[in-house]
């Protein structure tokens, strides 16, 4: 099919300013979402870890939504909050609890009980003994679950072309409805892997500043 | 837009259509659809990544690639592939099957070749002092242990797999997507809510019935909550 490139670079030129408000857009949903899942998971897997008899309906209640399909979610959201950005931003919050509340509990979980035992030897209260010897524990996995929630985010923000919010899906829905125009497709495409990739990789040296002890450790 | 509770109303009345369920092209239909493309797009990634898995497994190599396969699958916007697709002049449900298999590979594969990588190295010497060919302990010994993992990998890519489908109605596919899709196109927001709740409603009723066969699927040694 002559006139239809899977690459333009003409394209990319010229449509900059497009591509870079819905990047933006990309990002600034994805960014929210997971601060907001991040301030609600992290909390609700201390207060599961610690009260055994929540953690099973508690889990139970995030994994049922989180197998409710993306396009079902927004689907019943939109009718009835409206489209835009708040359903993709509700839907984006709902998947990442989940994400980020397993890998917190299955971080305090690991917390060696020797050192847990050492501290409290050493007069810690609760409160002290949760943030500074618990929770840095733990931190490896909630760090991990945070990256791995940003990067699903990221390609479930395209879905939210349905809504009307799709940051760059909204560019890839365009090139398909533009006659199938490979090049504003296959840009889309990559740019929405390439915020997966920059994100994944910012919160990744975020992690290693945030837990130098480790590499202290290996050295 | 209308007020939420006319919403609420439009879809609870289409939903008791007995029409709505019946007629060409209604739930039932767009359901039987959905189900057989699910089953498609799962029997194509299971021929090829059961295998491919157990050998990797077996053999203990390409762990960086597997893993590398499964990081970059979660980045992939499944909406691009399928768009994508879909300008190669792959419409509908071919199309959707191609990408949904494509999903689905990678977690089916992982789960293959952790569960037999993961087997006691004493089990697998002990078959090997048996007797038994390289084959022979693959089938007989690693496969068999694996039955959890490789299980649950199927739950995963199951469930997944209805939920992908939906998104090719976007592309002019069918499965029950076609409701959701098309009541957004008439601006009939109560079809729109309908199709989103029975799009869940199938999720979770899909694996349900599979939590339920992986407890069968798994031979009673394995099973766990026995000590």
């Amino acid at each position: 099919m002559p006139g239809n490139p899977w690459f333009s670079w003409s394209y990319v030129v010229g449509n900059a300013p497009a591509l870079w408000q819905r990047t933006l857009e990309h990002v600034g949903v994805t960014a929210e979402a997971v601060a907001i899942s991040t301030a609600i998971a992290v909390p609700l897997g201390v207060l599961v870890s610690r009260q055994r008899w929540l953690s099973g309906p508690v889990l139970g209640v995030a994994a049922v939504a989180y197998t409710i399909p993306s396009l079902g979610l927004f689907a019943i959201l939109a009718p009835l909050i409206g489209i835009g950005r708040t359903p993709v931003l509700i839907g984006l919050v709902v998947y990442s609890i989940l994400i980020i509340l397993r890998n917190t509990t299955a971080g305090l979980a690991t917390v060696d009980p020797a050192v847990v035992d050492a501290a409290r030897g050493l007069g810690y209260g609760p409160g002290r003994l949760l943030l500074q010897v618990s929770l840095p524990s733990a931190l490896p996995s909630i760090i991990a679950g945070v990256r791995l929630a940003t990067v699903s985010s990221v390609a479930l923000v395209t879905v939210g072309v349905v809504v009307g919010f799709g940051g760059l899906g909204q560019i890839m829905f365009q090139g398909f409805r533009n006659n199938l125009y490979r090049a504003e497709i296959m840009t889309a495409t990559i740019g929405t892997i390439l915020v997966a990739l920059v994100l994944d990789l910012l919160l990744w040296a975020a992690g290693r500043a945030l837990t130098p002890w480790l590499r202290r450790r290996a050295a | 837009m209308t007020a939420p509770a006319g919403v609420l109303q439009e879809a609870f009345v289409w939903l008791n259509d007995p029409l709505t369920w019946t007629e060409q092209g209604g739930v039932l239909e767009l359901a039987g659809e959905h189900l057989l493309m699910t089953v498609a797009a799962v029997g194509a990634a299971a021929a090829v990544t059961i295998p491919v898995g157990a050998w990797l497994g077996h053999t203990d190599r390409g762990a960086g690639l597997v893993v590398w396969l499964t990081n970059a699958s979660r980045a992939l916007p499944t909406l691009g592939i399928i768009l994508l697709l879909a300008s190669t002049g792959l419409f509908g449900n071919t199309a959707t099957v191609i990408a949904a298999a494509f999903f689905a590979a990678p977690v089916l594969l992982v789960n293959t070749y952790e569960g037999v990588r993961g087997v006691d190295p004493d089990a697998r010497d002990a078959a090997r002092g048996m007797g038994m060919t390289g084959a022979g302990v693959l089938l007989r010994v690693e496969l068999p242990l694996a039955t959890t993992l490789v299980s649950a990998g199927l739950r995963t890519t199951i469930v997944q797999v209805v939920a992908t489908i939906p998104l090719a109605a976007l592309a002019g596919g069918g499965g029950l997507g076609k409701i959701i899709t098309f009541g957004l196109g008439t601006q009939r927001y109560g079809e729109v809510l309908a199709g989103g709740v029975l799009v869940a409603v199938l999720c979770l009723a899909i694996d349900g019935v599979l939590a339920v066969g992986q407890r069968l699927a798994t031979p009673a040694p394995l099973r766990p909550g026995r000590t």
